[in-house]
């Protein structure tokens, strides 16, 4: 008889335990372990909201305070997912409201909240917490300002890239007159020009506000006296960064920063006028996360700026920063661990990106702590995906986008597989990896091979034949999300790997060449899986031969899923295309 | 781990069985004799595997334990079964020796050629987008009843960069992998100098598809851009100068080479090829035939095909590119 760890002790060491990963293993020793697990976990994550239903979520999870939620796939931030697909928050907030009326925390990214949801989550929760959208949609500032008025414990409101309907900016003043407990907000996504009277009172009224990020609409004049009510921010995102240029302006702005000796993260910076970039002097030494990605600033500004940030972790900036801006963050930027490039240009016909293979090796070069990558560029070669292999290997997260598609080795002319080849030897810890550029079915044998520990794999226009996916589905054990587009293989691999798909968050493919008929079988052979093809021709219009648009396919626990709209085709919606009988629950 | 829905020997899937090949997509008919060639070196290098075991290494489509080899038996998993279904899985290998590599290379991908002009054939009076042949259909815009944001986005875009060139901005869908949000925040900064206002498209910017044989993936093109012909053709010409037909099958690579000598507008020229367009009814039409603003209403995309393909396509210039500028 095994020993039998008495369900106290058991609670009291897993409240130590905060990883869901490892929450999770616990869960599966044995009953009671499931049992005393569920009952003291807090914070749910859901990586796809179709994968469960929200009444069992509840039901599992009875102590849950925070959930968070993602819907559509992330090929959706690239249109590649019609509008309409799917991903609403609605059902989610209802059976929460119902259910879980404690819940404290929502976090929610790539779904459709509508100002209902918001309005719902505002009257449900009483002791709600943090709200944090992330590219999100299908609500107004009205909802906003519901969650504002009415959540009177609040500390946490972020908006991150969502799309919004901004109906003005009055939102800002319901927040409680009172003090608020504010901690953090973030507005930076929404168009439309706030009160700055509104945002002085209420900044001044939130004693703990730590992180704010403004939207493009308040000026450099709002900004100062902002800071001045509020020296203790830690994160700060601007606004516009550029005004008439005055000396007084200017000196006004300088002793603004000059006093935020707190500040660690800065972003923002929309529309920059150079002249203005040194009042940012004084926070730099002290800054660890910079975000420059939409400042359109030249090479040497940056490098100005960028020499002063010796502790800079995290790195966003566009391509402007050149392969010299970039030899100068690996001398300057010892501690960077994150760097993203972004094109300023962001145009397939765009053939003079300034930067190059050179500036990513620059950096993997220098910077030793430097974990992920995200570098756009317009051409690559194998020696410097060696190289930086080579320098690199704990690189956790690599995403190269070689801007012109099937672009092979500059130099060479061969396609870029020994590179990858590099990148997925080498680093063995790899956990997200993009492959872009020339690359034939022997790239994916290596990355099948060698990238035991890659999640998160997004592909496009790369490879031969089935033999690509092949390899990726036989060899990446660890891979949970596989995204590819307008690859060449078709229906084989996939119907050979399906059992795959089910130890896998989901799979998406467009434009590839799988056939509305291996999409029936699979939907057949496999009800753990929800097989939805999008296509803008209804597939039964066509022979079963013919590829189809896009396919994406996760598993759930859920069974089909009732909110499809008409282009969305599953096996559970038109049963009679079907065949064979098949077992709907 | 054994992740199949076939049975299959879990060794012979470790070496890359010679009975799958590379299949060349981006292929016609008429390079074969190119491909075959380069399709036999790929085989060959790298894999040390001479004994071809073909049976063994075959992938076939059947419940787990099930040792039918039969297609027939596989295939009775749908059912009834259609002569549509040999071309389900058309990628799979016949039984035979190696030495049918070449032939099996053109079997598959004239029957991939086949099963994309049957549709073709089927749906060319039909009003939609039809896939066409050989090429990886890289346009999925989402035309999808009210689609505006996406659109909305390509629209301000392309409205933004290119107010008054001639020159084509290409959109590809999704390419490059920039967030809707992060081009809408760069449109608005770069456009704030033109009359648009982002966000709002402009006076019905137009978008078109344009494909072209062999191409492994289309662009978009916007007819408002232009206002002849003429700036239409050079425009095509710059974006599709690097898939010439030459290159076809050899993706990339070669087909990056300097090919100054091949251009698109020689090949036009030389009738090689033809830009045909899409209209209203669902006719292929050569382009250049009609007066431009009659053109830009009625087209709904354009291709440029190869010259023998265009025959009996409605009669009109075929030298589209001598321009006469029908304005």
């Amino acid at each position: 008889m095994a020993l039998r760890l008495p369900s106290k002790v058991l609670k009291h060491i897993l409240s130590f335990i905060d990883s869901n990963e490892d929450r999770n293993s616990v869960s599966l020793v044995c009953k009671s372990w499931f049992e005393t697990e569920r009952k003291t976990r807090k914070r749910v994550f859901v990586g796809n909201c179709y994968a469960v239903t929200p009444a069992a979520v509840a039901r599992r999870f009875p102590a849950m305070r925070s959930l968070t939620l993602k819907g559509k796939p992330h090929f959706a931030d690239y249109n590649l997912v019609p509008d309409g697909w799917g991903g609403y928050a609605c059902p989610w907030i209802e059976s929460m409201a119902a259910k879980s009326p404690y819940l404290e925390e929502i976090r929610l990214k790539r779904m459709v909240v509508t100002d209902d949801c918001l309005e719902r989550i505002a009257a449900s929760f009483k002791n709600f917490k943090v709200l944090v959208l992330t590219s999100c949609e299908g609500f107004s500032t009205d909802g906003i300002a519901a969650i504002a008025s009415t959540c009177r414990n609040l500390r946490v409101l972020e908006l991150r890239e969502c799309i919004v309907e901004d109906l003005g900016g009055d939102w800002l003043s319901y927040f409680p007159e009172t003090s608020t407990s504010l901690v953090s907000l973030d507005f930076s996504c929404l168009d439309s020009e706030v009160k700055i009277s509104d945002l002085e009172r209420l900044v001044s009224r939130s004693p703990n506000l730590k992180s704010l990020k403004l939207n493009p609409a308040v000026t450099l004049d709002g900004l100062v006296s902002i800071l001045r009510r509020a020296p203790q921010l830690t994160e700060l995102g601007t606004g516009s960064f550029a005004a008439e240029l005055k000396p007084e302006a200017f000196t006004k702005l300088s002793k603004a920063f000059s006093n935020c000796k707190q500040l660690q993260s800065l972003s923002g910076l929309w529309d920059v006028l150079p002249e203005y970039l040194p009042a940012l002097y004084s926070v730099c030494p002290g800054l660890t996360s910079l975000n420059l990605s939409y400042a359109t600033v030249r090479m040497p500004d940056l490098v100005e700026l960028l020499r002063r940030c010796s502790k800079l972790q995290k790195l966003w900036v566009m391509d402007l920063i050149e392969d010299k801006g970039l030899e100068a963050v690996a001398s300057y930027c010892k501690e960077l661990r994150e760097l993203r490039v972004f094109p300023s240009e962001p145009d397939l016909d765009a053939t003079n990106i300034p930067v190059t293979e050179q500036g990513l090796v620059y950096v993997s070069k220098g910077c030793r702590k430097l974990e992920s990558v995200l570098y756009f560029c317009v051409q690559f070669t194998n020696a410097a995906l060696i190289t930086i292999a080579r320098k690199r290997p704990n690189l956790k997260c690599f995403r190269l986008c070689v801007i012109e598609p099937f672009a092979p080795d500059y130099k060479t002319n061969e396609p870029l597989d020994k590179g990858f080849k590099a990148i997925a030897e080498g680093c063995k810890d790899l956990r997200r990896l993009s492959v872009s550029g020339l690359l034939s079915d022997k790239a994916f044998k290596y990355i099948g091979k060698h990238a035991k520990k890659v999640r998160m794999l997004s592909i496009a226009f790369a490879g031969d034949s089935d033999l690509m996916l092949h390899h990726l589905l036989s060899g990446c054990e660890s891979l949970k999300k596989l995204e590819i587009r307008d690859c060449p293989f078709g229906d084989t691999a996939l119907l050979e790997n399906a059992a795959k798909l089910e130890t896998m968050r989901s799979l998406w493919m467009s434009s590839c060449f799988v056939s509305f008929g291996a999409c029936k079988l699979l939907s057949q052979k496999m009800p753990r899986l929800n097989v939805e093809v999008i296509d803008e021709h209804p597939p039964k219009t066509r022979p079963e031969s013919s590829p189809v648009e896009r396919i994406y396919i996760y598993r759930t626990v859920a069974g089909p899923r009732m909110d499809t709209p008409e282009f969305v085709w599953t096996l559970h919606k038109n049963p009679e295309i079907g065949v064979s009988k098949l077992a709907i629950k | 781990m054994s992740y199949r829905l076939l049975s299959v020997d879990k060794e012979e899937l470790d070496i890359s069985p010679p009975g799958l090949k590379v299949r060349n997509y981006f292929g016609l008919s008429d390079c074969s004799s190119v491909d075959s060639s380069t399709i036999h070196n790929r085989v060959q290098d790298g894999e040390k595997t001479s004994n071809l075991n073909f049976k063994a290494t075959e992938l076939r489509l059947g419940l787990p334990e099930s040792q039918s080899p039969e297609r027939e038996t596989d295939f009775g998993l749908l059912s009834p079964r259609t002569p549509d279904e040999k071309l389900l899985f058309p990628l799979l290998p016949c039984k035979d020796t190696a030495a049918s590599a070449t032939t099996e290379h053109k079997n598959v991908v004239s029957g991939n050629k086949r099963g994309f002009a049957d549709t073709w054939d089927e749906f060319s009076s039909v009003k939609g987008s039809v896939r066409p042949g050989g090429g990886i259909n890289m346009m999925l815009s989402p035309k999808i009843k009210d689609v505006p944001k996406s659109i909305q986005e390509e629209r301000s875009h392309a409205k933004g960069g290119s107010n008054n060139a001639p020159a084509a901005k290409a959109q590809v869908v999704g390419w490059p992998p920039i967030r809707s949000y992060r081009k809408n925040t760069m449109a608005s900064s770069t456009s704030k100098n033109t009359d648009e206002v982002d966000g709002k498209p402009g006076l019905g910017a137009l978008f078109v598809k344009v494909s072209m044989d062999g191409a492994p993936y289309l662009r978009k093109v916007d007819l408002r851009t232009y206002t002849c012909y003429q700036q239409l053709s050079s425009a095509l010409e710059k974006m599709f100068s690097c898939f010439t037909l030459g290159q076809c099958g050899l993706h990339g690579a070669q087909g990056r080479e300097r090919m100054s000598e091949i251009k698109l507008k020689d090949l036009l020229h030389g009738s090689e090829f033809v830009l045909t367009y899409e209209d209203k009814d669902g006719d292929w039409m050569l382009v250049g035939d009609v007066p431009w603003e009659i053109f830009t209403e009625t087209c709904q995309k354009l291709k440029i095909m190869k010259g023998s393909d265009s025959i009996g396509l409605a009669p009109g210039a075929v030298e589209k590119s001598k321009n006469k500028d029908r304005v």
